[in-house]
């Protein structure tokens, strides 16, 4: 089964076989992203991934794009460093919920504060996947992880709450069954000229999927993705009452700001002689 | 004053030379001492149509101007104490990555927050501060306005020459000094090596007898990936124990690569050591109060001399070894309470023969020193 698709050429083949878990989402996630930039023509030279540390953030070392691997919940900082400098560069951002929300999330802050131009695409598992399942800022109150054995006591961030008000211009949630969804939104992401940032829950059936969900088959993740996915624009309409424990997807923002490395540009401009 | 004099601070003498040098992306966060630094580069970086970032912390700094080097551009970041240590762990990342960039610490007191005061305080925070080893750091301490712009610019050479971060290690009073700084005509700019291959034939991390590779830029179309986990030539981190020699030897390159050049990195001036009993070893802003205090112990007929090297990290200590040779006493001076001492020790391997004068909060007075060189003289 090696036949040959217009994405192959995006894979590291060569680096097979890779190391996440039978089941993961992430492979899904990655496959989004290389779907938007195979329909947007985009030239590959041009395209920098940059992730932090995690399951999620192992990912860049299988496509083939100039990429970085940097340290822990650092992500954002790097992946600035990287468009100020060369703002020609289409800088895409892969991680994971902890090292975006936990430890990366100052970063975070000032990112979306800057609507700098990145396209934040988040492999949402409610876990600390690397380090074997531990809880993490968007764990749901109450799930059971290695490092919360009685459930829970901390109640998760909205992802797309916090960036919206931080600034981003472009957010979106979805989960790894929309398929079609995701990859639309990483395009628009791409296209905006400002900070976007997709969540997309994914399944991590090994620590999650055992622990919380109590059922380790991939599909049971999806199945529960699948079954308690509202769109935005039916949940407003919906009793509070029934949305609890739902996931609710859609695009929440998609606005026009001034985008930060243009902003510079026009600092440059003034103060030219 | 000449035209090419100029009466400069301290702090305009390190953004001047870093400007010259070609640093044109600067990230940084305030911080008390150097909070001049930043301030002057937040006008001067944009007038030269460079990059300059406030960014959130100095965590950030520190990794945005990785990033930035990563796409050619000579990137820097300043800071004091408190910020060089929160930068650690980006400094062990551009370490394993090979990254060339500056990182300037304007020392203070320590531990913890401290105070402004004058101190020779990370002098083995800058070799020892990032976790883990294999790895060899070049740290630099000019020892006067007009040095600071000379090894700022050094720094952003040997950083491209030997794709490691440089460490400008610089002192609270230096900073806000003002001395006459003669700027060179033209300062000699050294640029990283681009690889001389088509990307497909390009093995990123196997490198040239100097053990320095050539490093693409983000966009040049060779795929280049960057991580700090050990890894095998390709630059891909391995799982298997089989490459285990691959992956260590790519590690070990990171200490030789400096060691077997350390005669082209290591800087040191000496003098009166021909006849010398007793020399005096100081860098930094002990090196002056040191090379008075030599003076005056000759006028009064004492056999002294001075040792004072710029470069800190890597530590030559078979020349200071040699230089030591023979002395019966030697005395390091430092604004601290023991670092480099520790590595002189080591370099003379005679016990008895190095003797420590430290102090807290400021630098030591030419009679201070002078007082010790007496004593030890009459010992």
């Amino acid at each position: 089964m090696n036949a040959e698709r217009p994405i192959s050429k995006y894979w590291r083949t060569e680096r097979l076989p890779h190391e996440f878990c039978p089941g993961c989402g992430i492979g899904q996630v990655y496959r989004y992203i290389i779907e938007a930039i195979s329909e947007l023509n985009l030239d590959p030279k041009k395209v920098v991934f940059i992730s932090g540390i995690g399951c999620t953030s192992r990912g860049v070392g299988h496509v083939r794009f100039d990429s970085a691997n940097t340290l822990h919940g650092r992500t954002l900082a790097f992946a600035t460093g990287v468009k100020m400098a060369n703002p020609s560069l289409t800088v895409i951002v892969a991680t994971g919920d902890g090292d975006f929300a936990g430890i990366g999330g100052n970063h975070l802050l000032h990112a979306a504060r800057r609507n700098i131009d990145l396209t934040v695409v988040v492999a949402d598992n409610m876990v600390y996947g690397s380090t074997g399942g531990q809880f993490s800022p968007t764990t749901l109150f109450d799930d059971v992880t290695p490092t919360s054995p009685q459930g829970n006591i901390e109640h998760p961030l909205d992802l797309v709450k916090i960036v919206s008000a931080a600034g981003g211009t472009y957010v979106a949630r979805w989960t790894t069954v929309h398929f079609r969804e995701t990859i639309n939104s990483i395009k628009k992401g791409i296209q905006k000229k400002g900070f976007a940032f997709i969540d997309v829950l994914s399944q991590c059936p090994v620590h999650f999927g055992k622990n919380s969900l109590g059922d380790d088959r991939p599909t049971a993740i999806i199945q529960w993705f699948r079954n308690n996915s509202v769109r935005k624009e039916i949940a407003t309409k919906t009793n509070p009452e029934n949305l609890k424990g739902k996931i609710i997807v859609g695009e929440f923002v998609d606005t026009e700001s001034v985008e930060f490395s243009e902003q510079y540009d026009l600092l440059l401009r003034r103060i030219r002689p | 004053m000449t035209p090419e004099h100029q009466l400069m601070t301290g702090y305009e003498s390190c953004v001047e030379g870093m400007l010259a040098a070609g640093c044109r992306f600067y990230a940084g966060y305030p911080i008390t001492p150097a909070g001049e630094i930043i301030e002057m580069m937040s006008r001067r970086m944009p007038q030269v149509q460079g990059v300059f970032l406030q960014m959130e912390d100095e965590i950030s700094s520190i990794c945005a101007a990785t990033g930035a080097s990563w796409t050619g551009a000579k990137a820097a970041t300043a800071t004091s104490g408190p910020g060089f240590s929160l930068m650690q762990e980006g400094l062990g990342y551009a370490i394993a990555t090979e990254t060339p960039l500056v990182v300037v610490d304007v020392q203070r007191v320590g531990p913890s927050t401290g105070g402004i005061f004058n101190q020779q305080g990370d002098i083995m925070q800058a070799k020892w501060g990032t976790h883990g080893h294999y790895h060899e750091i070049i740290a630099l301490s000019p020892s006067s306005v007009q040095e600071t712009y000379e090894i700022v610019t050094c720094a952003f050479n040997l950083s491209e020459e030997y794709r490691t971060p440089v460490i400008v290690l610089l002192e609270e009073k230096m900073i806000h000094l003002s001395e006459t700084v003669k700027i060179p005509e033209a300062v000699e700019i050294v640029k990283r090596t681009k690889p001389a291959v088509t990307p497909e034939e390009f093995v990123p991390y196997e490198a040239p007898p100097d053990g320095v590779p050539p490093m693409p830029n983000f966009g040049d179309g060779y795929a280049i990936h960057y991580t700090g986990l050990t890894k095998t030539i390709m630059g891909f981190p391995k799982l298997s124990v089989e490459d285990y020699t691959q992956v260590a030897s790519t590690r070990e390159r990171l200490v030789t690569k400096v060691t077997k050049n350390i005669d082209r990195i290591f800087i040191v001036e000496h003098g009166f050591l021909e006849d010398a009993d007793i020399a005096v070893f100081a860098y930094g802003s002990e090196s002056r109060a040191m090379i008075r205090a030599v003076s005056e112990a000759r006028k009064s007929g004492l056999k002294v001399g001075y040792i004072r090297p710029t470069t800190i990290w890597p530590f030559y200590r078979d020349k200071i070894m040699n230089l030591c040779e023979g002395l019966r006493k030697v005395l390091v001076c430092e604004a601290n309470a023991g670092q480099l001492v520790g590595e002189v020790e080591r370099a003379v391997g005679q016990r008895g023969k190095v003797e420590f004068l430290g102090k807290f909060g400021d630098m030591h007075t030419p009679k201070e020193i002078l007082s010790r060189i007496n004593e030890l003289a009459a010992s």
